[in-house]
């Protein structure tokens, strides 16, 4: 096989969007594509045409999808949903207008967000339940199955089964806790921490734990590959892949893909294949198969406009992206 | 890359005119756009500004350094705001009359991301003139609030006489002569005063001459918490200094709330400058000594409880 020294470019399967503010989050709502933007704008995009939305007053801060709609939390206190036509619904309003920092939905629809150190979750049949957290948190996600919701906060992650009245599971581990993320097949617990590290926990009867460290900088996106057996993290000049296969990486090291002299900041796996996406924060985009280490050209580097976000669609044949400068864009891989 | 957004930490114990400061900031016409971080959300509501309501959440770093306190809620907040970048100019951060100061100033220093985006302009304490004394006796936070503080501003001085305005002067200034005092009846001074300090900045750790007033030395001993200087005539072998600046603030770091000091190192034509919080050191050198300035070390801390013959000793010891 040949060596291949520069990356084989995609450049001119992208399409560009002028998205004009700091993308938060990209989601296809099927055939449409919907950036959250840090103004509190929802940007839909369609066979090329674009129009907004105002879904949060002030400041959108973060934004999770179900495939059918957008869900967003802002400086405004509200939860909003867009869906990929009409006018956004309001979901939630904090009477104190608190932020809402944190959001996430289930696939069977449930919701859960925070106001400041309250953690509130509803079903798919509308009831409500809330929590009183120690830290306020940033980081919320369902468990793949059942109605269990992990919660990052400070010393470590709590498991709330919020239609119980069962006491939360805590899973303690020293320092702050940004992120969470659930392994498809319910084993595994991650999360990012504000120490430059991921902490993850096997669940069971005794949680045992797995350090994942060495990062120069907070690994604050995570992605698991479509098999659940590999983990992708941003936080360093390459994306970091741990081995998620049996017992979890403890003992084994990470695969490390697409090295440059970049930070990576975002990553996401194909839906369908180990292929990884990878934005970093000089604004290159590459694509890595993670079979041969192989790498494809995104989006070269542009000065200012660090990647932001990412969304396959769902089969895998298109990939859009946003920036903190506002610019984004949709490759279409070709021959799909 | 675009310029860092400088943040004010306002302190200042229960009462003592924060608020009356923050409004003062908020609306005199200086053509600046602020994001304003509060503590008692919903109490000030300037239109035309951002605020944002915090919960001071403090938690130690899981890292090995004991007081590398830093504040939670300030990094989540400042990683909301600079998705937000061009929306304002300057970020206020208004704590509690409870809190300690050193864990704001830390986060600037010990999160990456927050250090890339923003710089600590400075700590800004209003106090009392009418209670602080008593304010001193009975509450450790409000001793920590002046000894930390880059600017202070003694505040409600119409309501004390001549002498209990000098009194009150030199119990601040035994804590911490260096920063900038303004005396103010309604926190009623140039906004100017305020911002833009760039205290923080080594090149601006240009003047670290105490302000004693009078001759100086009251030795007011306000409990434990105080100031010292040491000057040392001539040059530092920095294979001494630096082992043993770094030792002080590995085994003295959580009773040393700042320091600084300008140094001459041996066969160097540039001066050495640093600044330290606590634990955590920044350092770098700095311009070149000019001609005819005498090449002298001096340092400074501030902190409590610290054996000052025996700093003074250690220091003169790294003599080159």
């Amino acid at each position: 096989m040949e060596t291949i020294t520069k990356p084989v470019s995609l450049r001119e399967h992208v399409v560009p969007i002028e998205a004009g503010e700091h993308v938060v989050g990209a989601f296809w709502l099927k055939q449409t594509l919907a950036f959250a933007l840090a103004d509190g704008r929802v940007l839909r995009w369609r066979d090329g045409k674009t129009e907004s939305v105002e879904a949060n007053r002030g400041g959108l801060l973060c934004a999770v999808s179900d495939g059918e709609r957008l869900i967003s939390g802002g400086d405004d206190g509200r939860v909003v949903a867009t869906s990929a036509d009409g006018e956004p619904e309001e979901l939630a309003l904090d009477p104190k207008r608190r932020w809402i920092d944190a959001v996430t939905v289930s696939s069977a629809g449930s919701l859960a967000w925070n106001t400041g150190r309250s953690v509130h979750a509803r079903d798919d049949k509308g009831k409500l339940r809330s929590i009183e957290v120690a830290s306020t948190p940033q980081g919320l996600v369902f468990a793949p199955k059942g109605y269990r919701l992990a919660i990052a906060q400070m010393n470590g992650v709590l498991l709330w089964y919020p239609n119980t009245e069962a006491k939360p599971d805590f899973l303690d581990w020293k320092g702050s806790h940004l992120e969470v993320t659930w392994s498809p097949d319910g084993r595994f617990v991650v999360s990012a921490m504000q120490e430059n590290a991921l902490h993850g926990w096997r669940l069971g009867d005794k949680p045992s734990h797995m350090r994942m460290t060495g990062y120069p900088a907070k690994p604050r996106s995570l992605s698991w590959s479509h098999d659940g057996l590999w983990l992708a993290s941003s936080g360093a000049d390459a994306a970091i892949v741990w081995p998620f296969q049996g017992d979890g990486p403890t003992g084994k090291a990470p695969r490390e893909c697409g090295a440059r002299h970049a930070k990576v900041t975002r990553v996401a796996f194909h839906p369908k294949a180990l292929v990884l996406a990878i934005g970093y924060d000089d604004g290159c985009i590459l694509m890595v198969r993670l079979t041969d280490a192989s790498e494809l050209l995104v989006r070269p580097a542009q000065r200012g406009s660090g990647i932001t976000a990412f969304a396959w669609d769902k089969l895998g044949k298109r990939l859009a992206f946003g920036a903190e400068d506002g610019a984004a864009g949709v490759l279409t891989l070709p021959g799909g | 890359m675009s310029e860092k957004i400088p943040v004010t930490v306002l302190t200042g114990y229960l009462g003592a005119g924060k608020t009356t400061l923050l409004n003062r900031i908020l609306t005199e016409d200086h053509g600046k756009k602020f994001a304003v971080i509060v503590n008692e959300f919903g109490e000030t509501g300037i239109d035309g500004d951002l605020v944002v309501g915090a919960d001071e959440e403090v938690f130690e770093m899981n890292n090995g350094c004991i007081c590398c306190t830093v504040r939670g809620d300030l990094i989540r907040i400042l990683d909301g705001l600079m998705k937000r970048k061009g929306k304002f100019d300057a970020i206020i951060v208004e704590t509690t009359g409870l809190a300690d100061p050193a864990p704001v100033a830390q986060t600037f220093f010990v999160d990456q991301d927050v250090g890339d985006a923003t710089k600590l302009d400075a700590v800004v304490t209003v106090t009392d003139a009418k209670w602080l004394q008593d304010r001193l006796k009975d509450a450790p936070e409000a001793k920590n609030q002046i000894a930390f503080a880059d600017v202070i501003i003694l505040n409600k001085t119409d309501l004390v006489s001549v002498e209990g305005l000098a009194e009150v002067e030199a119990a601040i200034r035994a804590i911490n002569p260096y920063a900038k005092l303004h005396k103010t009846t309604r926190c009623d001074l140039p906004i100017a005063e305020l911002l833009d300090r760039n205290a923080f900045d080594l090149d601006r750790i240009l003047d670290i001459e105490p302000d004693f007033l009078e001759a100086g030395h009251h030795h007011h001993h306000s409990d434990e918490i105080r100031s010292m200087s040491f000057t040392l005539p001539g040059d530092v072998d920095p294979d001494k200094f630096m082992p043993w600046i770094n030792d002080i603030s590995q085994v003295q770091g959580p009773n040393i709330l700042r320091s600084k000091g300008i140094l001459a190192f041996k066969d160097e034509p540039r001066r050495f400058v640093f600044q330290g919080v606590h634990m955590i050191l920044d350092g770098d050198l700095q311009r070149d000594w000019k001609a005819g300035e005498e090449r002298n070390s001096r340092l400074v801390f501030i902190g409590r409880d610290l054996d000052e013959a025996a700093l003074r000793k250690g220091f003169m010891a790294c003599a080159a």
